[in-house]
This record gives C-alpha cells, sequence and structure tokens, in this order.
C-alpha cells in the first residue's frame, strides 16, 4: 500500500518547520545554512508528493533543478562564510549587524 | 618797445617759477637774488622803454604787433593778448567778454615806474638785509616778491576789471605770504599774535574790501554790459547817478581794506610782522596804493558820484588825522612808520576825494620814494641793532650809521613837507586841492600834516640823537649796513629829494608848467570827465600863501617835537601824566583793536561756537540716532531671523529626526529578526487568506 500523500505533506511540513525554526534561533551561519538545506528538501519532497498524485513529472524535474540550484547555493554561502570569517573573525550572525540603524 | 608791454608782468613770474621751483635745492644765495634781482630790473628797464614809446606814441605802434590798439587822444595803447572769459550773451543781447588786456596810459605809466623801480631798489636791498636767512627760506623770500611785483604789474597794466582784480587778489596773497614769512615767530608778545595770525589778519580783513570791489565791479558789468576798463568809463555818463555812486562806494571799500582806510586799515600795523624790505615795498610804496590807483583809474565814474567822491575825502582825511594820532605815542620804529604810511595813504585817499586825482597819484608816488627810503632805513637801523625795534632802546645812532642817518633825514624831511623835498609838493598839491572844496577837508589834511611832522622828528629824534640807550651787546655789533643795502638808499635818497621836481605848480614857477599835471591830463578829462570838474579858479597868489601856511605848520610840529624830546624831555612825560586818559588812548590805538575784538570778532566767535555746539550736538546727533537706529534694527533682525527663521528651520530638522529615529531602530541590522519579520507577515497573510478571504 503506497505511503498516502498526507503523511508526505505533513513530513514535508515537518521537516520545513524544523529547517524554519534552525533558520530564524541559530547564530551559527552554517547552521542556518543547513537549515536553509533542511527548507528547501522540504519544498523538493512537496514537489515529488505531488508530482506522484497527479502522475505528472513536472514536479520532479523540478525538484532536481532545485537540488542544482540548491548545490550553487550552498558554495556561494559557504564563500560569504568563509569571507565573513577571515574579516570579522565571527562566523555568528548576530554579532555581524554593521547594516544596523 | 611799447609792443613789449606783455613781457613786463612775465618777467618777475618767471623769476618766481625759477626760484620758487629750483631755488630752495639747486640754486646757490647768490643766484637766486641775481635771477629775482634780474627779473625785476629788465622788467624796469622795459618799463622804462614802454613809457618812453608812450612819449612818442603814434598810430605806427598798432602795427607793431597784433591785438595792438592806439588811443593818441586818450594818449593810450591797450594790448589785448588773448579773449579770456567769455560770457555769452546777456538779457540785452550784448556780447559778454573779458579779454586779458594790457593797457598803457600816464596814470598806468607812472605806476609801472614806480612799481618797478622801487621794487628793484627794494630787491637789491634785500639781497643785504635777507643774507643771514638759511637757503631755503632766502628763496622762498625772493619767489614771494617776484610773484608779488608780477601779481603787482598786472593790476597796473590790466585794461579790463577782472585783470585787475586778478592782480588785486594775487597781491593781497603775497601780502599774506610775505606777512607770514616768519610764520613760527612770535610777532606781539602782549596779545600773543604770531606772525602767522598777522597775515591771516590782515587777510581776512581785505577780503572784506575785496567783496566790495567784487559787488562794485559785478554791479557796473551789469549797469553798463562791460567790464572793459575805459567802455566802462565812456557810458558812466549815461548812467544813473544813484547806480554810480553805489558803484563808486562798493569799490572804494575795496580800497579802503587795500589801502587801509578806516575802518579796515586795522591789518596794516601788524602786517610789520613781515620782514623790512616787505615793509617797504609791499606795505608802504605799492600793493597798499592800490585802492588810491584804482580810485584814480576810475576816476570819471567818480566825478559822475559826487556823493561818493565826497565820502571818500572825509573818510581819507579822517584817515590822515586818526592814524597821524595814533603814530604819535608808538614805541616800535616799524609801527611809527606804519601808522604814518596809513596816515599818508588817508592824505591820497582826500586828494582823489576832492578831485585831484594828479595830486593823489603824485602824493602816491613821491610816497613811495620817501617811505620805502624810511621803511629801507629803518631796516638798517634794526640790522645795525640786531634786530631792535624799539625806539626807547635806541638814541644817538647817528654817529655810529652815517649814510643810514644821512638817507633818513632826507626821507624825514620830505615826508615833513619841506621845501624843495619831494613831500612837499605833493602834500600841498593835496592840500590846494582839498582848500577849493572845503577848509573843513584842507584843514584835516594839515592837521594830518602837522601830526606827520611831529611825530616823525619824534622818531627821527629818538632814533639818532641824544644819548645811547642801547646795552652793551647791541653796542658791540653795532654796525653799518653792507654797500648792497645803502646804494638802494642813497638812490632813494635822491629820487626823495628831487622827486617832487617833476610837479612843481606853475603858480611858484612862473612860465613852466607843471609837468605831471599835463602828462596825466588826458586820464583825468577824458570821456567828458574835464567837463564835469569844476575847472579850479586860478589864484597863483592865494596857492603860494598855503604852500606858506602849511609849511609853517609843518616846521612848527617839528619845531615842538624838538622842543620835547631833544631840548625838554621831561615835557612829554609831565604832559603823558597829567592827560593820562587820552594818553593811554593813544598808545592803545583808540582800542580799535579791541572794539573789533568785541563787536566784529566776539559775536563771530560766539556764533562758531553755536556752530559748532550745533554741528556736535544736533548734527552729530542726528547721525548718530540714525545709527543707533540702523544697529537697533539690526539686533531685531538678528533675534528674529536666529530664533524665528533658524527655529523654524531647526524644526523641520528635528522633526525629520524623530520620525527616522522610530524607523531606524527597525534596522537591527541582525537577518534573523527581518526573517523573523518575514515568517510572521507571511504567516499573517496566510492566516487572513485562509480565515477571511477563502469563501
Amino acid at each position: 500500500m503506497p505511503v498516502p500523500a498526507t503523511h508526505l505533506l505533513v513530513f514535508s511540513l515537518l521537516l520545513f518547520s524544523i529547517g524554519m525554526l534552525g533558520v530564524l534561533t541559530r547564530r551559527n551561519a552554517i547552521i542556518i545554512l543547513m537549515s536553509i538545506e533542511l527548507m528547501m528538501n522540504a519544498a523538493n519532497i512537496n514537489f515529488i508528493t505531488f508530482s506522484r498524485q497527479l502522475n505528472n513529472l513536472t514536479g520532479q524535474v523540478f525538484s532536481v533543478f532545485t537540488i542544482a540550484v540548491a548545490a550553487g547555493e550552498v558554495a556561494v554561502g559557504l564563500a560569504v562564510v568563509l569571507a565573513l570569517f577571515r574579516n570579522r573573525d565571527t562566523i555568528y550572525v548576530d554579532q555581524v549587524h554593521i547594516m544596523k540603524g | 618797445m611799447i609792443e613789449l608791454l606783455w613781457l613786463i608782468p612775465l618777467l618777475p613770474l618767471l623769476g618766481f617759477a625759477i626760484n620758487g621751483l629750483l631755488g630752495p635745492r639747486w640754486l646757490s644765495t647768490r643766484a637766486i637774488g641775481g635771477v629775482a634781482c634780474a627779473a625785476v630790473l629788465i622788467a624796469f628797464l622795459v618799463s622804462l622803454g614802454a613809457v618812453f614809446g608812450l612819449g612818442h606814441l603814434d598810430a605806427t605802434a598798432e602795427a607793431g604787433r597784433p591785438g595792438m590798439a592806439v588811443d593818441l587822444e586818450a594818449h593810450r595803447a591797450t594790448l589785448t593778448l588773448w579773449p579770456w572769459l567769455l560770457l555769452g550773451k546777456n538779457a540785452a543781447g550784448v556780447d559778454l567778454r573779458v579779454d586779458w588786456a594790457y593797457a598803457l596810459d600816464p596814470l598806468s605809466a607812472i605806476m609801472l615806474l614806480v612799481v618797478t623801480g622801487v621794487g628793484s631798489l627794494i630787491h637789491i636791498y634785500a639781497i643785504g638785509y635777507m643774507a643771514h636767512e638759511p637757503k631755503p627760506d632766502f628763496a622762498r623770500f625772493f619767489a614771494y616778491l617776484n610773484l608779488f611785483m608780477a601779481m603787482m604789474l598786472t593790476l597796473v597794466l590790466g585794461a579790463t576789471l577782472p585783470v585787475v582784480f586778478v592782480g588785486w587778489e594775487g597781491v593781497g596773497l603775497c601780502s599774506y605770504l610775505l606777512i607770514g614769512f616768519y610764520y613760527d615767530r612770535m610777532f606781539d608778545e602782549e596779545t600773543r599774535m604770531s606772525c602767522a595770525d598777522a597775515g591771516r589778519k590782515a587777510f581776512i580783513t581785505n577780503r572784506v574790501g575785496d567783496l566790495g570791489f567784487m559787488l562794485g565791479m559785478l554791479l557796473l558789468l551789469s549797469a553798463t554790459g562791460t567790464l572793459d576798463i575805459q567802455g566802462i568809463l565812456a557810458k558812466v555818463g549815461g548812467l544813473p547817478v544813484g547806480v554810480c555812486t553805489a558803484a563808486a562806494l562798493l569799490l572804494f571799500i575795496g580800497a579802503c581794506g587795500k589801502s587801509a582806510q578806516i575802518p579796515l586799515f586795522v591789518w596794516l600795523p601788524d602786517a610789520m610782522a613781515g620782514p623790512t624790505p616787505v615793509s617797504a615795498l609791499i606795505h608802504a610804496a605799492t600793493m597798499v596804493t592800490a585802492g588810491v590807483y584804482v580810485i584814480c583809474r576810475m576816476a570819471p565814474l567818480y566825478l559822475h558820484a559826487p556823493t561818493a567822491m565826497l565820502v571818500v575825502a572825509i573818510v581819507g582825511g579822517a584817515t590822515a588825522l586818526f592814524a597821524a594820532s595814533i603814530g604819535l605815542c608808538q614805541n616800535d620804529i616799524k609801527k611809527v612808520l606804519a601808522y604814518s604810511t596809513v596816515s599818508q595813504l588817508g592824505t591820497m585817499m582826500l586828494g582823489a576825494g576832492v578831485g585831484a586825482f594828479g595830486a593823489g597819484v603824485f602824493h602816491l608816488m613821491t610816497h613811495a620814494f620817501f617811505k620805502a627810503l624810511l621803511f629801507l632805513g629803518a631796516g638798517s637801523v634794526i640790522h645795525a641793532l640786531s634786530g631792535e625795534q624799539d625806539i626807547r632802546k635806541m638814541g644817538g645812532l647817528g654817529r655810529h650809521i652815517p649814510w643810514t642817518y644821512a638817507t633818513f633825514t632826507v626821507a624825514w624831511l620830505a615826508i615833513c613837507g619841506i621845501f624843495p623835498f619831494a613831500g612837499f609838493f605833493s602834500k600841498d598839491d593835496i592840500l590846494w586841492g582839498a582848500w577849493q572844496r572845503s577848509l573843513l577837508l584842507w584843514a584835516m589834511g594839515a592837521g594830518g600834516a602837522f601830526l606827520t611832522a611831529f611825530y616823525m622828528t619824534r622818531l627821527y629824534i629818538m632814533v639818532f640823537w641824544g644819548k645811547e640807550r642801547f646795552g652793551h651787546e647791541a653796542r658791540h655789533h653795532l654796525h653799518e649796513s653792507p654797500r648792497l643795502m645803502i646804494v638802494p638808499l642813497a638812490v632813494l635818497a635822491v629820487l626823495s629829494f628831487v622827486g617832487g621836481w617833476v610837479g612843481i605848480p606853475s603858480s611858484i614857477s612862473p612860465g613852466v608848467p607843471n609837468f605831471l599835471e599835463r602828462f596825466l591830463a588826458p586820464v583825468f578829462e577824458a570821456h567828458g570827465a574835464g567837463v564835469v570838474l569844476q575847472p579850479a579858479e586860478h589864484s597863483p597868489g592865494l596857492e603860494v600863501g598855503l604852500m606858506v601856511v602849511s609849511m609853517l605848520i609843518a616846521l612848527f610840529g617839528i619845531f615842538l617835537a624838538w622842543v620835547f624830546y631833544d631840548r625838554r624831555p621831561e615835557i612829554p612825560v609831565r604832559l603823558a601824566e597829567s592827560a593820562s586818559g587820552l594818553y593811554r588812548v593813544l598808545l592803545h590805538k583808540f582800542y580799535v583793536d579791541e572794539l573789533y575784538g568785541k563787536v566784529v570778532l566776539a559775536p563771530y566767535y560766539a556764533l562758531c561756537r553755536a556752530s559748532a555746539w550745533f554741528d556736535r550736538y544736533v548734527v552729530d546727533g542726528a547721525v548718530n540716532a540714525a545709527g543707533y537706529l540702523t544697529l537697533g534694527t539690526s539686533y531685531a533682525s538678528v533675534g528674529f531671523d536666529s530664533y524665528v527663521v533658524d527655529g523654524l528651520v531647526n524644526l523641520a530638522g528635528y522633526t525629520v529626526r524623530g520620525v527616522s529615529w522610530i524607523f531606524r531602530k527597525l534596522q537591527t541590522g541582525i537577518v534573523q529578526s527581518y526573517a523573523t519579520a518575514m515568517v510572521f507577515g507571511i504567516f499573517v497573510l496566510v492566516s487572513v487568506y485562509l480565515l477571511a478571504l477563502r469563501h
């Protein structure tokens, strides 16, 4: 018996929520990046769930694109974190608030 | 040589320019004196030539030079040099123009020779007299003296009244400059008057007279439409007597200033602050006679104004008597001579006033000789005594300075009017004229002559005779003047002796006509004036009798003075004690200076002070009030600007800042807080969508 879509959607919802909480609460930039990955993967699961449910391959193709883009995003994000560390000796985002008004 | 007329005033002017510009720095003392004397001597020679040419005047002289016009009947040559003032047409459509023109006629010829002749002698004398001055002062002195000669010759030769006026003002200026020559010295210790003050006094007193001259000139211009002297005189016959009288009186006010007549005589005694050659040249021989000259020049005008003539005669006679009486008690040798000059000028005015213009000019000439000689002699005495001027500290000088003594004697006899010295003929000519007019005028003249004989003898005795009253120091330096000063004295002594012989009246030399009278006749009989002037009834016996009387009067004056000051010196002392009031009045010159001080100067100073007060408090007050008002307004403006305008601007700024502060606080710089806000926003939007909009 196939896994019902509702379960998958709830799973996806939980995963997204965990990622979102990580992004909103953690100070470490790398962990934030990882949380963002979680959120993206939750979105991918959503795509794939509806792709299976609707018998349409577009969602699966779109998720492959998303994974590729996520890989690039991580590369850029890590480069930003590295540059930040070099300049400020920290990767805690709350210590970097030079755009404060 | 008459065509060289223009050269005569120009030569001294050149001398003035050379000495004035180059003298103080570039020329030697000898060169300065040489230039000055040469300028005047050459002018004298040219004058001689010109006067000689006048004697042989004919129509060919007109061809000698463009602008030359000859009037054979009036015996006059007029040289028009250039048009000077072009005034346009007057209301009557007459073209008003004034030419710079010189005229030579017998009257100006006599003045010309006297001015240049006596002027030359005094210039030469001055080289010796001023030899001890430092060179810049020496150059300044001769520059002024030459300028004076140029101006005096302009005055004498001027053919139009403005040209005469230029000379008139010019000599006044030179007089001022030369009176104040020792501008840093005190002249009168008693009244704290400096030499510069004396110069100012002369200048300002003359200004009063000059105003009269100017007004007279303008009145004649408006009445006759011309300023050419002959043009005016040709028209006076057609003028109302009132206009003639007014013009004549106005011109006489000018003459009063220049010739030191009552009431404007006060400056002349103080003019003695100048160096003695100046006193001789300007304040005795030439400038002060300018008033008499102008009146004689305008004789036809005066003959049409009998009232004005009477005023001239009375003022002249009164001045003669008044000044002579002051001269009785003066102790400064130059002051005595100054009052004597005032008195003699009064006599000349008396002559002009009674219509004896020729006699006035005659006396002017002889007076120039003997008064110049007296002043130069006084200068020689002062020089000998190293600057002493008080005759009470002289006496017995005759032995020490024989040349001065001898020449002074001639001048003394001449001024007393002793036959046959120069003064005798001219003075009696005037007295004869006065006698024909009225006994009173004659008595004034004769009284003046008596007093003159008295005070001149007093002066003479106190200076040259009797005990030596000067100190050892003065005695040690006592010396006769150098030859440069003696020669002019000698020449003037000769002139004082023989100078009167040109006017010997025919009453005492039958058959020989009066040369001077005939020479001057064309001037005074021009424009029909001779007809107006009543021909004198000629009685030679009476004239000779009057001469004897006046000579006896003079001799009595001399005798009285001799008794008083040589034989019985205690008499004048006792007289001064018994009539101490009169003596004091005479000694203080009738308190005229004090009177003028009270009547003219005190109100004037009060006016000055009032003006100063008005200026300081009212005018300055108004100005300051305006200033304070502006200042106050600016303070108010500043307050408004800095509190109201700036306040509004700042308020706008503060408002923006305050509002922006609220929004700024939102920008924490922490990305997570933004993300939180975003999530919260999405939550709200989704909630709204789900709850409110999805139906």
